[in-house]
């Protein structure tokens, strides 16, 4: 751990603002990615998610804020600087006439230290593919492939724009196991995602993204901790009546269910059970749920009115 | 020195793929090849003026051919690379690595002029073994000269025109529909003598026609001087001034959104 400590971070921005004509993409973003971390940048299309990290990789200038990526300002395009990042990019676009070696080979020799071949395949699970042509793989080898691209220069930070997007779930569990490969092979990672299971699963810290802004950062364990309410959900048997009225039940549903928020579940367990005991119920049902990553993204981002349809 | 080397490596692998796509491979070989052999088919007994007598046809359409098969291989696959690749995000990609920009598009001309090469000397074995036609021998130097500069033009002319297609899909039509027409109003396909003046003209505005008039000036069979068109090459030098402009000035990494 005293390594963390001491070393920069990989990522550092303050006060990130882009627009587009009068399209204000990003307003305010502040940013900070240790090295060694797998950060998710999760958000509603639209929330300034791509415009954000394309800023990070290089691809588009800023109109104000600082960024430091790697010690460098990622809008002056060094050669050092794209020397030490890999971009996967959310499109596959390599050549269809290559083979999956001959790709990752090109891409090699790019780079002044690459990673070698075999241990880049062998991460992103391409070595019984190696010989076979672009054009032939599935849709979830060419992401694969995608990565392994990316992978090539041994990039000290790995940019992953939503890896899974259009995933079966067992090619997703494929690539999560891929992605934590990447992890103990010590890269800083940046992912983001529409998946709030992807971000739970990966990440040590996520970002939620809604208009322009990270809006609630944190792990996913204390973000959905800092929410604070956790859920007790009973049923009762035909015939008993209410629940104690101190407990404030917020939903009643006629088949005798019962929630309660509560930000401190022990004490209203207690009363609960206690009432219940009392009474000679016997609860047909009972479950306690902390909120879901999921459950506080819903919350902030309905709470920002920016929630919208449609894929990116 | 390091661009270089990246170049003639991106070139080398733009080249293996190249011969793995039976499309590619088939528009750029065989389309001009093919075009050979039927005009001589056709016209191949015709006889057709040159300064200083008359010749037979198949010394009209051998530089014909070169013309057509170096502007194929030059400028429409330079343009559709580039539009492909802006299109499907390579360009982009590229953009995200170390690799200098200037080494894509420096590979990609070197393979495009290796192909140029390839089938310039095919052509002229063809119309010796074949057709008869004797070889610019007089002319070695005005030849050489013509087809520099040619692959130099429609290469640029292919990058600078490839800023100004908006996706893949329109890239075959824009990119044929710009050179065809100019091949069939430029002494390529057919001889332009009984074509009015207003035509001949207008053709003359484009490189096409001068590259042509030069190409076939090599070939001239009762030459006695070195041959060279100053006239011709200058008209395409300032096509390939104005394309370098246009082609840095108007390069996007990404497609147009």
């Amino acid at each position: 751990m005293t390594e963390r400590i001491i070393s920069p971070p990989a990522i550092e921005v303050m006060g990130l603002y882009k627009s587009y004509g009068s399209f204000e993409a990003v307003k305010d973003v502040n940013l900070r990615v240790e090295t060694g971390e797998v950060y998710a940048l999760l958000g509603p299309n639209g929330a300034g998610k791509t415009t954000t990290v394309e800023i990070l990789e290089g691809h588009r200038d800023r109109n104000a804020g600082t960024v430091s990526v790697l010690g460098h300002d990622p809008a002056r395009g060094e050669r050092e600087f794209r020397e030490r990042i890999g971009i996967v990019l959310q499109t596959t676009s390599v050549d269809q006439y290559l083979s999956v070696a001959e790709t990752v080979n090109l891409f090699r020799g790019y780079y002044p230290d690459p990673l070698p071949l075999d241990v880049i395949l062998e991460a992103t699970g391409l070595i019984k593919q190696a010989r076979v042509r672009v054009g032939k793989l599935s849709g979830g080898q060419q992401r694969r492939l995608d990565v392994a691209v990316g992978l090539a220069g041994n990039p000290e930070l790995l940019f992953l724009d939503e890896p899974t997007t259009g995933f079966d779930p067992s090619a997703r569990r494929g690539a999560w196991d891929m992605v934590k490969n990447l992890q103990e092979l010590g890269k800083t990672i940046l992912l983001t995602t529409h998946y709030m299971e992807e971000a739970e699963y990966l990440a040590d810290r996520v970002g939620i993204m809604v208009d322009g802004r990270v809006v609630v950062e944190g792990s996913p364990q204390e973000i959905a901790g800092a929410s604070g309410s956790t859920l007790v959900r009973i049923r009762l048997p035909d015939g008993v009546g209410m629940p104690p009225e101190t407990l404030d039940v917020h939903f009643v549903n006629g088949e005798g269910i019962f929630e309660i928020q509560t930000v401190t579940p022990t004490a209203t367990l207690y009363q609960l059970t206690t009432w219940a005991v009392d009474a000679g119920i016997e609860f047909e049902e009972i479950s306690v749920t902390r909120p879901s990553l999921e459950d506080i993204f819903i919350e902030v981002t309905n709470s920002n009115g920016q929630v919208r349809g449609g894929e990116a | 020195m390091n661009i270089v080397r990246l170049a003639l490596r991106q070139a080398r692998y733009q080249n293996t793929a190249f011969w793995r796509n039976p499309a590619a491979a088939f528009f750029t070989i065989v389309f001009p090849l093919m075009f050979l052999v039927i005009f001589n088919l056709l016209f191949g007994s015709n006889e057709v003026e040159f300064e200083g007598g008359t010749a037979s046809l198949s010394t009209f359409y051998v530089p014909s051919i070169i013309v057509f098969a170096l502007v194929g291989a030059c400028y429409n696959n330079i343009a559709m690379y580039l539009a492909f690749s802006r299109d499907n995000g390579l360009l982009k990609r590229i953009r995200g690595t170390p690799l200098p920009p200037g080494a894509l598009i420096a590979g990609h001309v070197i393979h495009s002029v290796a192909l140029a090469i390839l089938l310039v000397v095919i052509v002229l074995a063809v119309g010796v073994l074949l057709y008869d036609v004797d070889l610019p021998t007089t002319r070695m130097a005005a030849f050489i000269v013509t087809c520099i500069v040619g692959a130099a033009t429609f290469c640029t002319l292919g990058v600078a025109v490839a800023n100004f297609i908006p996706n893949a899909d329109a890239a075959p039509a824009i990119v044929n529909a710009s050179i065809l027409p100019l091949l069939f109003i430029s002494d390529v396909f057919l001889p332009m003598d009984d074509a009015p003046a207003w035509l001949t003209t207008f053709a003359d505005i484009f490189p096409v026609r001068h590259f042509a008039t030069a190409m076939h000036e090599s070939f001239n069979p009762f030459a006695t001087d070195s041959g060279f068109e100053p006239t011709n090459l200058g008209v395409m030098g300032v096509w390939l001034l104005v394309s370098v402009v246009i082609a840095a000035r108007f390069f996007r990494w990404e497609r147009r959104r």
